[in-house]
């Protein structure tokens, strides 16, 4: 990016929209806007608009005042560049006007299913057709959460995590913040601080959900920040798969998001996470687009318990985002499946962690870039082996694919073996899409276009099929309308 | 093109002092091929003088430029078009040496392939079930394992089996010109056995067939009408089935002998 370093992010314009972003529309519900800029009466605020008790109150403080010490000093590590941001010049709280929670999807102001629609996922079609409950998220505030019952005659409580505050606070101060710390890091911290709303799941002793939950994230209003929070707890012996959808609309300013989520898996239990995320990407000049600064994290805490990340990752103008798994419980699985790609002037610095502190602990990397365009993608992953880890073992897989010869692939793993026993397995690879391949697949009558596509495809499947399918196929989807131009 | 071609009387392909190459390097110096439907044309040639530049430039491979010359595909300008094009018009290649592609199940590739090729002809997509049940025949007459085709086109796959996987291709897309660059090489007797019938089975009046090979055994199967011999970018003799079997006893010396002391070789 060759930004002038001086610019304010925020405050950023341009003159003419991008218009080849499919997702670029904005709906006119009235935003309910905190002041611009971050202080303790902004907590306060954020905590009184949604009620909450206040140990939030004095958790989100703590949190704020680690933060304000960090003075505005962001990571600087990852291989990522931006103007810097300016924190004071960002909204903090935004909530669509509402009377009251509707009850169901014909109380939903009809301009927010209006934009659901736009965005391809429309709840009513998927409610028939999946079997997905949905809990969609706009601006931040729950709005719609269907298949309450089903899951509720189970025991599992999915909500938003305003509600869980309310609700369920026993679990919210047992695991929230368990896994991230809001000492982990700048954005965690500013989440901690600010954060919104988010999903809030909770499948108990011996339950394996029936549904794949599913949440969908927009940001809509202009320059605002968007912090969500998701906590997902798997008691023992339980299931849950849950599915991550993003589409963020067209700004013509940089927005950021910086969202936190936690996952806690007990003894045998077993959660699987699955990330779509396809936000502004800004235009073919690199303007605009979304800062994607998150920090996920599961802890595999019990015996024979397993996280499992899978993530497509096409939008975002920056991607800073390490999904990890610490692999605390004996015998604990780790797992992180990742398609990441860049094209026009995107980077990505993603990866994940694996931290193995368990006996016989396993964990899979397969982590697969595409770079096209002016896109740099990096992978960055640790792997860390702790003395008491006997008999860990890893096996990391990073795939390149390279298309057309501006773009950049980086390569940058962490070993940490502290066990003489551990078994680590590396592989590593860098391709381009070739000329022949082309040749040979236009030879036989489909289009460059699609050629392009298939083979894409191809490198990705790997991941693809960790997916559940109509997921997979919106990600195959993905990948194709982001690439749009990007051959020849 | 595809709307003219039924009413197209002329032949099917001409080639007219075609010249061709890479780079700077001219590698095809005039070359000259008629044929018409329903023949069975043999091209032979040592290494190098060639024959794999004549199949790619008329599949429109686009490192190969053509210098001078002109090639009419059923009475037009072939060259003109891009290479998905040419396939959708009935060209097929069978490649010297196909191409692997990393993940992409071949019966999805020959889906999309069928897709687009039918669509192109004015016919309706065959359904994934109407597909897959053609698939599987195709699959049986070729003598392949169905596990063959759930992995990725040409991915670890043996070098016969890249072979028979290209004839595979072929009677399942059903081209008008079809070019098969060497398919007889690296298949073992069974296998030639299993590609000449797939070969013969798709041979008729309304298609044409171009062969190259260095083996007259894959002649003793496939009995061509036509068998030209390329040297140095040139078909320099052309004639019946017997000049195979005379290439064969004698080597390309003979011709090249011939050449030199100013006999007149082309048709
Ligand atoms: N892409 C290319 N780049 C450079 N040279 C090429 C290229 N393709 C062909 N040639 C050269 O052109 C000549 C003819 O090659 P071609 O592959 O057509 O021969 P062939 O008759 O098919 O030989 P063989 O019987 O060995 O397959 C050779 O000298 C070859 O090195
Ligand atoms: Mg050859």
């Amino acid at each position: 990016m060759t930004t002038p370093v001086k610019q304010k992010v925020i405050s950023r314009k341009t003159t003419d929209l991008d218009t080849d972003y499919k997702w670029g529309f904005v709906t006119d519900i009235k935003s309910d806007l905190a002041p611009k800029g971050l202080n303790e009466d902004i907590i306060r605020l954020i905590v009184d608009k949604k009620n909450e008790p206040e140990w939030m109150l004095e958790w989100r403080l703590r949190a704020y005042r680690h933060w304000m010490k960090l003075n505005y000093e962001e990571p600087k590590w990852a291989k990522i560049h931006h103007p810097p941001i300016d924190f004071q010049d960002i909204y903090y709280y935004a909530s669509p006007v509402k009377e009251k929670r509707p009850g169901s999807l014909d109380e939903v102001d009809p301009e927010l299913v209006e934009a659901f629609n736009k965005l391809g996922i429309p709840i009513e079609e998927q409610k028939k057709l999946s079997g997905v409950a949905v809990d969609a998220i706009f601006d931040s505030v729950s709005i719609a959460t269907t298949y309450k019952k089903t899951l509720e005659e189970l025991g599992i409580i999915f909500c938003s995590v305003s509600e869980a505050v309310q609700k369920h606070p026993e679990l919210i101060k047992k695991y929230l913040g368990s896994v991230v710390p809001y000492t982990d890091n700048f954005y965690a911290s500013l989440n901690a601080a600010v954060f919104s709303d988010g999903t809030f799941a909770y499948i108990p002793p011996g339950v394996r959900c029936p549904l794949e939950l599913m949440t969908y994230f927009r940001m809509n209003t202009e320059g605002t920040g968007q912090f969500e929070r998701t906590l997902i707890i798997a008691d023992e012996g339980s299931y849950v798969s849950y599915l991550e959808g993003c589409t963020a609309p067209m700004r013509k300013s940089n927005q950021l998001h910086a969202a936190v989520v936690e996952l806690i898996a007990l003894d045998n239990a077993e959660i699987k996470y699955s990330t779509l995320q396809n936000w502004y990407p800004g235009d073919k000049e690199g303007k605009g687009g979304v800062f994607n600064f998150v920090t996920k994290r599961g802890k595999a805490a019990g015996v024979n318990s397993k996280i499992s990340w899978t993530q497509v990752e096409t939008g975002s103008a920056i991607t800073w985002k390490y999904p990890s798994v610490i692999l605390q419980g004996d015998n604990s699985v780790g797992e992180f499946y990742s398609v990441a790609l860049v094209n026009n002037y995107q980077q990505a610095d993603t990866g994940t962690k694996m931290i193995h502190i368990g006996k016989n602990t396993k964990s899979t990397i397969v982590a697969k870039g595409i770079s096209a365009g002016h896109g740099q993608n990096t992978y960055r992953g640790l792997v860390k082996i702790m003395p008491s880890a006997t008999n860990a073992r890893n096996f990391t897989r990073c795939d390149s694919l390279l298309i057309g010869d501006k773009c950049g692939a980086h390569t940058v793993p962490y070993i940490e073996v502290r066990n003489p026993t551990a078994q680590m397995e590396h592989e590593a690879t860098t391709s381009k899409v070739s000329d022949d391949q082309l040749f040979y697949c236009m030879q036989r009558g489909i289009s460059e276009e699609d050629a392009q596509h298939m083979i894409i495809n191809g490198f990705c499947r790997g991941i693809f099929k960790e997916l559940p399918f109509e997921f997979a196929m919106e990600a195959s989807q993905l990948l194709k309308v982001s690439l749009e131009g990007a051959v020849g | 093109m595809s709307a003219r071609a039924g009413n197209h009387k002329g032949p099917l392909l001409e080639v007219r002092d075609l010249h061709a190459g890479v780079g700077e390097v001219e590698i095809l110096k005039g070359l000259n091929l008629t044929v018409n439907l329903g023949e069975v044309h043999a091209v032979m040639g040592p290494n190098g003088s060639g024959k794999s530049t004549l199949a790619n430039v008329l599949a429109g491979k686009p490192e190969y430029k053509v210098t001078a010359g002109e090639v009419i595909y059923e009475g037009s300008n072939l060259l003109k078009l891009t290479p998905d094009k040419r396939a959708l018009n009935g060209i097929f290649l069978a490649f010297q040496y196909p191409v692997e592609l990393p993940g992409v199940r071949e019966r999805e590739f020959m889906k999309t392939a069928l897709d687009a090729i039918r669509e192109h002809r004015g016919l309706e997509k065959l359904s994934v079930r109407e597909f897959n049940k053609l698939f599987q025949e195709k699959i049986a007459q070729m003598e392949m394992s169905p596990d063959l085709v759930k992995r990725s086109v040409n991915e670890g796959f043996s070098g016969g089996e890249k072979k028979r996987n290209e004839i595979l291709q072929m009677v399942v897309l059903e081209p008008k010109l079809a070019l098969l660059d060497e398919t007889d090489s690296g298949l073992d007797i069974d296998a030639l056995k299993v590609v000449a019938n797939g070969v013969n089975k798709f041979r008729g009046p309304s298609r044409a067939i171009v062969i190259v090979t260095h083996y007259q055994r894959i002649l003793d199967y496939i009995t061509p009408d036509f068998v030209h011999v390329l040297i140095d970018g040139r078909i320099v003799r052309s004639g019946g089935h017997e000049l195979a079997l005379e290439l064969e006893a004698k080597g390309y010396e003979w011709i090249k002998e011939a050449i030199e002391s100013g006999e007149q070789v082309s048709v």
